[in-house]
């Protein structure tokens, strides 16, 4: 598990993201037309590829790539 | 844990019954055409059905079994029992399965009762009948049915978009031969504010609590006599039990996941149905899906999905189905069961 693999697996799902744009500072939340359909479409992302699940509390506390990968290390542990 | 096998109980014919009104997400005037677009690829639903104003969740799911009682060619007399599912009944009392024993033309002797659960219903009224039948009654009906889009507000993008009608029907008899019906069936109270109708019945009466609506935040505004829907506490739900509790109704029922043919889960949310299917590893052919044309049904979907994808395997087949109901309750019900080959059809209503 590392952000490239989480950056791939991100840029990969959402049509919305230009491949390669996303750098481990970037914010999701910042990204244009940024919903609670996204926040789901997130969720599953991360319950697929890391089997954790991330509540809404979790996710509002996320703001960018590097934090989420560091919440999924911090529950895998 | 909630675990029970069922024998001596098979099912005879499941029909469906949907409005012939039809809406497009894409007409929803509040969506932007990108959310519109996102709306669908994550929900799936690109159009639904929608009930006219005088038409309830009764009159389909009345259309349903009318239509089945009449092409099967059943004495009505040998009906002994009816349940209606429902969260959207004709009235606050009685209940609507009694109303439905007389507009069916059933006997007096038919035992009738409603069930008042959403999601999850459709499996748990199979399991309330079912027993019935295996202590001894001949023939009964399970009506399952909503009308959700008279709950929802139009300026909540959470809801109003979302939901479609539909009835259903399903007759089942008892049957020394049959095979075991297995169940596995929850509830987690804990969550009742999920999915809730807070305003009209007795904690908060229609007659002294009517709401305006409000705007909770952007994009949703609703009152508190309307559905309201918190979409991340329910997909969670569903991450977290819903596979599971699936592996564990086919290990009570000593089933491999390969054996079986379909699983028909609850039309919910595309998204909710692909992440239950990954969880399993399953193929895509094996979790069919009836919500991109109507939406989610509530306590119909499950015997909508059967009768609109699977309809002309089950007429010339057997199949190993695993049923899975979850939401409102929060509830959740699955049942490991072997249907065929029957009669299944979807009919409109005007």
């Amino acid at each position: 598990m590392n952000v490239e693999e989480l950056i791939y697996f991100i840029e990969e799902e959402f049509d919305e993201i230009q491949k390669g744009s996303l750098h481990p500072t970037s914010s999701i939340r910042n990204m244009d037309g940024w919903s609670s359909m996204h926040a789901l479409i997130l969720i599953a992302l991360v319950d697929n590829h890391y089997d954790i699940l991330l509540t809404g509390e979790e996710l509002k506390h996320i703001n960018t790539i590097q934090d989420l990968l560091e919440t999924i290390v911090k529950r895998k542990s | 844990m909630a675990k029970i096998s069922i024998d001596n109980v098979t099912i005879d014919a499941i029909y469906s019954c949907v409005p012939s009104g039809k809406i497009k997400t894409s007409s929803y005037s509040l969506f932007s055409e990108s959310e519109a677009i996102l709306f669908e690829k994550t929900t799936g639903i690109s159009e639904r059905r929608v009930a006219k104003d005088h038409t309830t969740s009764s009159d389909l799911c009345f259309y349903a079994a009318s239509n089945l009682l009449s092409d099967l060619s059943i004495n009505l007399q040998e009906i002994e029992a009816l349940i209606f599912v429902s969260q959207s009944p004709d009235y606050f009392l009685p209940s609507t399965s009694v109303t439905l024993q007389e507009r069916l033309g059933l006997d007096k002797n038919c035992m009738a009762f409603d069930i008042n659960l959403g999601c999850s219903g459709y499996v748990y009224g199979l399991s309330v009948i079912s027993s019935l039948i295996n202590s001894g009654l001949k023939r009964a009906l399970l009506l399952a049915g909503d009308k959700s889009t008279i709950s929802t507000s139009f300026n909540d993008k959470s809801t109003y978009p979302l939901f479609g009608d539909a009835g259903s029907a399903t007759l089942l008899s008892f049957n020394k031969d049959a095979e075991t019906m297995y169940f596995d069936l929850h509830s987690d109270g804990s969550g009742k504010d999920a999915i809730i109708i807070e305003y009209g019945h007795s904690r908060y009466p229609y007659n002294r609590y009517i709401d305006e609506e409000k705007e909770y935040e952007e994009g949703i505004k609703r009152s508190r006599n309307h559905l309201a829907l918190d979409g991340m506490k329910v997909f969670n739900f569903a991450l977290k039990e819903v596979a599971k509790s699936i592996e564990e109704c086919l290990m009570y029922a000593k089933i491999e996941k390969e054996q079986v043919n379909y699983f028909i889960l609850h039309q919910a949310n595309m998204l909710i149905n692909e992440s239950v299917r990954k969880k399993l590893r399953q193929t895509e052919e094996k979790f069919p899906l009836s919500i991109h044309k109507y939406g989610n049904t509530s306590s119909a979907s499950i015997p909508l999905t059967i009768t609109v994808c699977l309809q002309n395997q089950i007429k010339e087949r057997q199949l190993n189905l695993l049923l899975s109901g979850f939401g409102v309750g929060l509830s959740w019900a699955n049942v490991f069961i072997k249907i065929g080959p029957i009669k299944a059809k979807c009919i409109e209503y005007d």
